[in-house]
This record gives structure tokens, sequence and C-alpha cells, in this order.
């Protein structure tokens, strides 16, 4: 479709116009007239929802809202075309087979070998050696072993040793759990363990005796403690709403050395609206779009600060993450301090209990904190104990009740964490913002599907591609120039503050907004930081050549005048050097490449970002300002350096083998 | 527990003297008693907004101490402050006092046009008690006109240069409101000196930092502002910003959220919203960018006044400043603003920085004016952090010292105080300080990147955020973020290091490799 135009989310007069293309795959909309061609890629799983507006007397809004943040905004010169974009793309948004999905057609040119050594990358038994697991205490189980028990779980899990193969059939079977307490991180120095499972289905008054004896097991695989915390992430309330509908959560009574604790964590319709809601409040889209797209109309209000802060106290998204952070602070410090067991679950065992198992062991363990850790922790908690990524994140269509931004929140947490101990992290916000816009872009096969059973079933390692590798591969990105292996914060247990006058709770600007290019001033300090450490290394490469041929020109110096023929001998090895030089950094080269940061460097790319004023706009004695600062150059920078190598979308290295674009522009 | 007639010092009993806490009395902004039995705590709560709790064995004893520390920190006269007392540790360079006079300003300024000139009028501060001796005024207004126009603008503070933009010549100007009064008065040699400034055909913008209700209101108390039939070439821009008490109350509602201990996040977010401190924060940046986007992108100059013309008018071309002017954003050039826009420019700094946030006098004239433009600063430097060559410890100094400090120069509330207190004899400059490289070398911003450009903040609520460092100083651990700052400076360093030892080498090779030709021609 031609002649669109794209809305800039900021700036009511900020608008582009170009040309609409729809492929198999991805929405693609390209600028008309500029030189560069400047393009804007979506990929069809990334829209979680498109909104036909009242047709105007300049074309008809249509409004696309992405799971990854971005709200695109467009106007269609005419109604027709509009509603023919509008329903395909319904039907392109909404794929109802797994097949259909971009990772089963996504081909990154890598070969058989490639592809199974990528998933090789995260290897889970290898992790469980690594915590020291199985031991004297833990071991595997195969009661899972053809999905009989839990068709959820994995085939391999940890439990107790002294938990027989009938404990855990009985602990598991209706009516009981469906979950059974599985082992899901070992601290090796004092034997003290996290557990997960689903709840109890004991009602108010039902025993079940296996249970009770699964949860003595996982006692005793701890000899240092007479007694473990049961924790249920749910508020109290919820728990015995359950309770009165035959599931519930473990009684005092009947378990012998519990210690039960409840930490309220809202549950996932609770935490979709929130999300919602604070989106909503984030750059308010009830900003009269009707006025936007009417150019005659100039009165536009910037956000206010108040409305802001309240919109965001509103939503209660910080509450939400601040809770599920002191439930991983406590399991963190039951299991490092007191040296105690813990038994995590929720209702199902999927949601809350997987973001508070991984917050506490990234809280525990420094070895998730690094890249490859990270990757081994979010396979771990939540891709082999069968979070529901696919219902969760609505990659098929699918009830939107489902929908819940849950492990969204796991990694907020973990930017919180960051910016609380800015040296403990190997990897930076960017590794967590590429993460989270591949769990939705299903690019890449590893997080299809509700269970590792579905995964088999549908051969997910033989027909699609592993995104670890693919971030392994460009690990570079995603450094963070602080961390240090051997940095006091990279050692040991974090323990991180809870009240907010010691630690500020900060809205994720930099994941919410990051498509609103204006809010984001140039090229970050970790950029900077990042490109400085580069030439640091060229220089200690450089630093050892040099050396080493002072010391050669030296030793042949001193022993010129003994033999004449050595003479020439070394004038030739001279030349050698020279050329080598030459190849290597020339003096000029290098203070040129000191030069050259300006890409990288911060203090640039502002010139271009004009703030437009208008005479009108002045008249108005309101011109919102905050809509219009744009620094382009930089985020253009900062796209260079994304791992695509292309845009300022993680995607967008995949989509452009233009061969398989199919154009359905009318 | 020690009281000299300065300090309170407190040291541990410890044989290495580690912990050792100095405090000026000055610094006390309020404190407060509490008996259980016969054990007595007094709570000391500084300006720079520390809280201090002292536990004392005897009821007698601790009512001397605190009587005494009160009495101490209440000083009325400014020449028994510390600063008339403070003998300096360290050698001076360089005098403070004179490193930043506008006759150098001037002299920069002359090199690129000569359409200005340094007046004298104000030798004797006969014309403007709030302005200093000297000032930069269009170089076609004579002295007599300019007694003339300071007649006419409140506290005779008659249109100054406050910057001028090399880069396409415009000017940003600075007052106070017009006395229009009811009845229009009108004064030809005002519409002259700032018609002197705009180039022919061109327009100017006045920006007033009032809602056009509250200047229209002034009319009546005998201010006003320029109304367009007397000043056609000049378009008015009103761009409210908040002022006195309302900003104590802000800081003060603001310093109460951030000592809460409560762990509830919506108490903590709605405190945060009711104390408007960060909506304050918003207007202001919006309004400095309104004035540097008329001065770079409109190519117009720019009046700015409030009422006084000593507040929320430097506040704003303070800002503008530090927008345009990568200058301002070096140490010394921020030093230089300073001095310039506000000490030199009349801020009165002893009445607003008598108390802080703390303090239950409520004075009319206490507002954190200062404090919100170094946050301002702090905004945009955390949006450009390469672009500043100070850190922020460099704006948490000065907070400080604005408040309390060893050094006479934020004493006095203008230059003609100051001189009548005889300030540059008698104390010393805190520039002689922070100058020295000792100290420099802490206010360093490692990632310093010079950047010629115009830095445009964004000023979305989502990219302001809390201040920290000053807000949170007392109460978040800080040691992480020390390392991260630690870390940063050694990445840097090294770097340095090794560019510095690559250079070398390449040189001593150079030289042997020109020897070694040498030898082979001989």
């Amino acid at each position: 479709v031609e002649n669109v135009r794209l809305l800039d989310r900021l700036s009511s007069r900020r608008a582009v116009v170009g040309t609409l293309y729809l492929t198999a795959t991805h929405v693609i909309f390209v600028e008309n007239g500029s030189e560069t061609r400047k393009e804007t890629w979506v990929l069809h799983s990334q829209i979680s929802s498109i909104e036909k507006q009242a047709t105007t007397a300049t074309g008809c809004p249509l409004l696309i809202r992405c799971k990854n943040f971005q709200v695109i905004q467009l106007v269609i010169p005419q109604e027709r075309d509009c509603h023919d974009v509008y329903i395909s793309l319904i039907r392109l948004a909404r794929p109802v087979k797994y097949e259909e999905l971009y990772c089963f057609s996504f081909n990154p040119k890598l070969d058989k070998e490639e592809r199974e050594q990528g998933w090789k990358l995260v290897d889970l038994n290898e992790e469980y050696h690594r915590m020291g697991v199985p031991n004297n205490y833990w071991q595997i189980s195969d009661v899972n072993r053809d999905y009989g028990v839990c068709d959820s779980y994995p085939t391999e899990v940890y439990v107790p040793k002294s938990a027989t193969a009938h404990i855990i059939v009985g602990s598991s079977k209706p009516p009981r759990r469906r979950r059974f307490p599985a082992l899901s991180y070992y601290c090796k120095g004092n034997n003290a363990s996290i557990c997960r499972s689903s709840q109890p289905l004991s009602g108010f008054s039902a025993r079940c005796l296996e249970d009770e004896q699964m949860l003595q097991a996982i006692r005793k695989a701890n000899p240092g403690s007479d007694f473990i915390y049961v924790v249920d992430t749910r508020p109290k309330l919820n728990a015995m709403a359950n309770r009165a509908a035959g599931k519930g959560y473990e009684n005092e009574d009947n378990y012998s050395n519990i210690k039960f604790q409840f930490i309220g964590i809202e549950n996932i319709h609770v935490m979709r609206n929130s999300l919602q809601k604070m989106l909503e409040g984030n750059i308010p889209l009830n900003w009269k779009l009707e006025k936007r797209i009417d150019p005659s109309v100039k009165e536009l209000k910037s956000p206010s600060m108040s409305d802001f802060l309240w919109g965001l106290e509103n939503s209660g998204w910080l509450k939400h993450i601040k809770a599920i952070m002191d439930a991983g602070i406590f399991i963190a410090k039951a299991v490092a301090e007191e040296g105690v067991s813990v038994l995590v679950h929720c209702s199902d065992g999927w949601d809350r209990t997987a973001q508070v198992c991984s917050v506490a062991s990234l809280l525990l363990d420094p070895y998730y904190r690094t890249m490859k850790g990270f990757m081994v922790l979010i396979e771990k908690d939540w891709v082999s104990f069968g979070h529901k990524f696919n219902h969760r994140y609505g990659n098929l269509d699918g009830d939107p009740k489902e929908i819940s931004p849950v492990i969204d929140q796991f990694i907020e947490c973990v930017w919180q964490l960051m910016e609380q101990f800015p040296c403990a992290f190997e990897f930076n916000e960017r590794f967590l913002i590429h993460i989270q816009h591949h769990i939705y872009s299903c690019q890449f096969g590893n997080f299809l599907c509700n269970s590792q059973k579905e995964r088999r079933e549908l051969k997910i390692k033989e027909r699609t591609y592993s995104l670890w590798a693919h971030l392994w591969k460009n690990r570079a990105d995603y450094l963070n120039p602080l961390f240090r292996p051997d940095h006091s914060q990279s050692q040991g247990t974090l323990h991180p503050q809870i009240a907010p006058c010691n630690f500020l709770y900060k809205f994720w600007s930099g994941m919410y907004n990051r498509f609103e290019k204006g809010l984001h001033p140039p090229p970050s300090v970790t950029d900077y930081l990042m490109a400085v450490k580069e030439e640091t290394q060229q220089l200690e490469e450089e630093l050892e050549v040099l050396q080493e041929r002072l010391a050669n020109l030296q030793k042949s110096q001193s022993g010129n005048n003994k033999v004449k023929s050595k003479q020439q001998d070394q004038s030739k090895q001279f030349g050698l050097y020279t050329s080598n030089n030459s190849l290597a950094n020339t003096p000029q080269e290098y203070s040129n490449d000191l030069k050259s940061f300006p890409s990288r460097s911060p203090s640039q790319g502002d010139e271009d970002s004009a703030l437009i004023l208008t005479q009108d706009n002045l008249k108005s004695s309101d011109p919102d300002l905050s809509a219009n600062s744009d620094q382009e150059s930089g985020v253009e920078d900062l796209s260079c350096r994304s791992p695509s190598g292309g845009g300022c979308l993680p995607s967008e290295d995949s989509g452009k083998d233009s061969d398989e674009a199919v154009f359905l522009a009318g | 527990l020690c009281l000299t007639g300065h300090h309170l010092i407190f040291s541990s009993r410890r044989q290495d003297n580690a912990e050792e806490l100095w405090l000026l009395h000055s610094n006390i902004d309020s404190i407060d008693k509490r008996f259980v039995g016969s054990l007595g705590t007094i709570i000391i709560k500084c300006k720079d907004l520390r809280i201090i709790q002292l536990d004392i064995p005897g009821m007698e004893e601790c009512l001397n101490i605190a009587s005494s520390i009160e009495a101490l920190s209440t000083l009325d006269s400014v020449t028994l402050m510390y600063p008339f007392f403070y003998r300096p540790m360290f050698e001076v360079l360089e005098d403070g006092w004179s490193s930043f006079l506008l006759e150098q300003e001037f002299e920069l300024l002359s090199s690129v046009t000569n359409e200005w000139r340094l007046s004298c009028v104000n030798k004797e501060f006969s014309v403007c008690p709030s302005y200093p001796p000297v000032v930069i005024v269009p170089k076609s207004v004579d002295d007599d006109a300019l007694r003339k126009v300071a007649l006419f603008r409140h506290g005779g503070r008659f249109p100054v240069l406050s910057y001028y933009h090399k880069k396409n010549g415009m000017a940003m100007l600075r007052s106070s409101q017009p006395l229009t009064g009811t009845n229009g008065r009108r004064c030809k040699e005002d519409e002259k000196l700032v018609n002197a400034t705009l180039r022919s055909g061109r327009r100017g913008f006045v920006i007033d930092t009032r809602p056009l209700a509250v200047a229209q209101q002034a009319r009546a108390k005998g201010g006003g502002f320029e109304q367009e039939v007397h000043y056609p070439q000049w378009r008015r821009i009103h761009k409210y910003i908040e002022r006195f008490n309302i900003l104590q109350e802000s800081f003060i509602k603001l310093v109460e959220a951030c000592n809460d201990q409560s762990h509830n996040m919506d108490r903590w977010l709605s405190k945060l919203e009711a104390s408007n401190w960060l909506t304050h924060i918003k207007e202001l940046l919006t309004a400095a960018c309104l004035a540097a986007q008329c001065i770079d992108r409109e190519g117009a100059s720019v009046l700015v006044h409030g009422s006084e013309g000593t507040d929320s008018t430097l506040q704003v071309t303070s800002l503008a400043q530090i927008i345009l002017d990568p200058r301002c954003r070096t140490i010394r050039g921020f030093e230089a603003l300073i001095v310039r826009e506000w000490l030199q420019a009349g801020h009165p700094f002893q009445q607003r920085c008598a108390q802080s946030a703390y303090s239950n006098s409520k004075q009319k004239w206490e507002a954190p004016v200062f404090l919100l433009f170094l946050e301002c600063v702090w905004q945009i430097h955390r949006q450009f952090p390469c672009s500043f060559e100070f850190n922020e410890q460099f704006l948490i100094m000065l907070f400080e010292h604005a408040y309390a400090s060893q050094f006479g120069t934020f004493l006095g509330n203008n230059e003609n105080e100051r001189a009548k207190l005889k300030l540059p004899q008698k104390t010393m400059s805190l520039w002689s300080w922070v100058n020295r490289p000792e100290e420099l070398s802490r206010f360093q911003n490692p990632l310093y990147e010079a950047n010629s450009l115009v830095i445009w903040p964004s000023v979305a609520p989502q990219s302001l955020q809390l201040w920290e460092g000053v807000f949170l100083r007392w109460n978040r651990p800080s040691r992480f973020l020390e390392e991260a700052e630690e870390e940063r400076i050694n990445i840097i360093k090294y770097n340095k290091e090794l560019q510095a030892r690559v250079n070398a080498l390449r040189r001593r090779l150079a030289e042997l490799e020109a020897e070694d030709e040498d030898e082979e021609v001989q």
C-alpha cells in the first residue's frame, strides 16, 4: 500500500510517508524519498493487537501494538486498503499451527552440524553436575521417563535419594500434586536446596502420606537442618480460596518439621492488567488520536510528570516486581544464611514458582550472572520445567486470558538488580532486551510450546535453531564492561536492599520505551566503555608486538659490528617488520582510530536532533518540547552495533532475505 | 564528642582515629531531643540531608550539649560564621576570588563581536544594588539610558547580556519585570535597549517565567510585562516556573518521602508524586530547552525574566547555557557560569539557603532554587554522560557548599553585600580550593570527551529520575555504585596508560630504526 503515513508516537508533527508491505512473516514500512531507505520491520508474531479507528479526512488510521512494546500508528489513505491490511494482519498475527511460526522458515544459513552444536550450547545435565548432583543425597529419577507421571516436567528430574518411585508417584497422582517436588537448585556448600512443585491437592482435610514422606525426604537430603521452609508464593487469600476448591497448601499439623510461609505475588491475570495499565500510563495513547491525525489541531499537551507517576503507581507494576524480588531474597537468605532447604510452589508451579526460583538462584550463584549461566538458568527454571511459553506469550492464537508477562517480570527483576549491582553481571541490558524480544519473536525454537514433551514431539531441535547459539555468537555486544570475574560483586550471594528509600525500583525506560528514540539520548556508557575496552585490547597486542620488535632491533644492533653479512639479513628482517606493522596499525591510522570513535562516542550525534519549533507552536505557548527532542543519529549509531548489524530490531538480521519475502502490497 | 566554636567532632576511641566525624555547625538544619530514663538522644538533621543520632547518658549533660549545638548552629551575624575564621591547610595556587572576572569574559566576547560593551554604570551599586559593578550591554546604549531603564525595571535590574551564541550571533538577555503598572507605562530607552540585540527584520522572544495571569496581576503592584504594542518585534511566551515556598514545601515533602523506611512501594510512589519535585524539574528543564531552542534553532534573541529576575530567571538562563555552550560543561566553564549567572547576577544565596528541608522556620525567602538548578544539570548529565568534564560529586559538592561551607563564596546575597563584608579579603574562595589538582581529580568525569554540539535533553517523564545521589545519599548503600565508578575510572585509566606506553615505544623504535639506517648509510 502506498502513501501510508507513519506517525511518530511522541510528536504529532512528525510523520513520514512511505509504502507498506505485508510478507508472510513481516510487516514492512519503507520510507519514501530518503536516501537511506529507512525501513521498519515488524514480525507478525510480535503483534499483540491491531486497532482500526474511525476514518478521518486524511485517511484511515491503524494502530498496531507489539509485544516488544513497539507501537506503530499508520494512516492509510483508502479505507478499503486499510480494511484489507487489517484483515490480513489479524490472520497473520494469529497463527493456529506451530508450523506457521517464523522459526520453521527462518534460515540463518548454518549447516546441520552447526545447528546441532547450537542446541548443545546449553546442557542441563552439565549444569546439574556443576551444582554437584547426583551425590549422596540426590539422584536422577526416571519415573517421568515417558512423561508418564507429569507431562509438563522434563524426563530427567532430580529427587532426594530417599524418595522412592512409589513416593514420587504417590505424591504426584491426583488427588495430590500434579507436579511433584523436584530439585531446582542445590547449594554445594551447605547441602541446602531449592525444590519446586505445584500446590498440594489437600483441600481442608485430605492427607497424603506419600507427599508427607516426599517432604521428609527433601529435609533429610539436607542433614544440616532439621526443618524446611515451604514457600507458597500466592497471597494467603488466594491459597485459602483454592483450599475450598479441594486444592490448597500444606497443613503444618500434618507435615512435620516444615515452616510455612506465604509470599503475596499476584496471579497472571492481575499481572496482565498491571502491565497494560502501566503501558497506558506510560505514554498515554488516549492522547486523542483523532487530533493527531488531523494536522489542523495543534493542541497537544505533553504528558505531565504527575500523570506519569500516578499511572506508574496505579498500575502497581513496580509493587509486583518488588514482591517477586522479595520472595527471591527470602529464599536466597534461607538457603545461604540459614542453610535450610526450601520447597516453593504457587498453584501450578510454572509461573510464580519459576520467577521466584530463578531470582533466588541468581542471587545465590554467581554463575547465573554470567552470560552462559543466565541462558542455563532460563533453560532450567523456565524451559525444562514446563513454563507455558505458548500460552503466556500468545505465540499461537489462543485464550487471551492465558497471556501474562511472567518472564518479562523476571527479566525486569534482573535489570533492577543490575542497577543495584553494576559490576555483578557479565551481560548488559541489551542482552535482556534481546532475550525478551525473542521470547515473543518465535524466530528461534527455544521458547516454542508449553513443555518439553510438546517440543520433542514437534522435533524442534531438528527443525529450528537455538537462540542461545545466536546470542553466544554475538556475545561481544552483550558484555557488561564493568564486569570482572574476580570482582567482589561477582562473588557469592547478592544481598539487595528492599525498602524503596534504600534502593529505588525504577521504571525501565530502556525496555518499555525502547522504540521511542527521542527518549534515549545518545549511545550508552556501556557501549562507550566497551569500545574503550576493545581498544585497550588492541593496544595490549600492539604493545607486545612493539616490545618484541624493540628487543629484536636492540639485539641485532649490538651484534651489528661483528658480522657484516648479518647486517643484510637484518635489514631484510626489518623490511618484513615494517610491512607487518603497516598491516596491523600505523601510528597515523591509530590516532584516527582514536578519533574515529564518533559513532560510539556518546557525546556525538546531537547536531541534527533539532527541536522543531514553529511559529504556531510558540503561539500556543506550550510547545511540547518533550515530543520533539530526538537524537536520531545517536540511535542509529546504536543500531549499527545491534547483533543484526542492520537496524535496531534484533529480528532484522533474519527477514531481509528478500527472496523469501512475498509482497502482498496492493 | 567534642564541640568547638564551629564544629561538632565525634571520634571513636579507636587508636587509628579511623572514624571521625567533623560537622560544621552551620550544616545543622534542626535538632531534636528525646529522653528515655536518663538516656538522652539528640537527633541532628543536617542541611546536606544527613541525619545523625547521638545517644548521651545523663539528662543534664544531654540538655547542655543540645543547647550549645542549637546556639552555635544559629549564629545571627554573618561575620561570626566559620569562613571568617577558617585558615586553609593548603597552599593557594590561584585566588578563586579573581578567577572569574567579567572582564575576562568580555575579552572573549570582543574577539568575536564588537556589538557589546562593558558598562561601569553600577560601579557604586547605585543603579542596581543586586547587580555587579560591571555588566555587559549593547554598545549602542549609553550609561544615561541604562540609568533610565533601571528605573523602569524591578529592583533596577535592567536587561544585560547573559549569553552570546557564537554560532549565529544571537543573544540571551536577562532582567526583571518591567514596571508598567496598571496604566501601561512605557520606557523608550528600555525598548531601544532590547531592540538593539535584534538583527534587522528578525524577531525576539521574551520568556516570562510567570503564567499570564500572574503577570497581569503584577501590574496592580506596579510590575507588569512587555506589551505587544510597545515591543512589536518581540513575542512573549509565558513558561511557568514555580517559586519560593511552593518549592520549599515540595523539597520538604520529597525529603520526608526519601526518609520513609517503609517497604511499601505504593506509598513511596504516591509520596514521590505528591511532592511534585520532579514536576518542577520537568517544567524548569522545558523552559530552559525552549530558551535554547529559540536561540539556536529559531535564530532569535531571547530576553528572560520573571518578577525579580534573581531566581527562576537565572535558572533558565544558566541551564540554557549548559545546553548550548560546550564550555559550560567543563569544570572551569561551569564554575564561571555559577559565578556569572548566580553569584554576580545576585541570586540571594544567603536568604535562599539559610535553611534546608528539615527546618521548621518556614521563612518565605527560603527556597531550594539553586538545588533545583543543580538537579537539572544532573538530569542533563545523566542523559549525556560523556559530555561533561565534571562528575556527579562535583554537583553534590556545590550543593553542600551553598548551604554550609568553610569558604566565603556563597555568603551574602549579592556582590554589593560581599563587598561590604570584605569577603575576598577576609575569607577563602571555594574555587581556590576546588581548582587545585588534588581536589580536581575527585571531580573529573572519566568518560568526558569534549562535545562541541548543542545537547538537547529529553524532558519526557520517563527520562527524568530522582537524584539519588542527593536524596538517597545517606540511605542507600553506596558501595556497589562506588565500585562501579572505580571500575569505570580504571578502565579508562588503563587505556590511557597503554596509549602512552605504545606511543613511547613507537617513538623509541622510530629512533632506533633511524639510527640503524644512519649506520647503514655510513
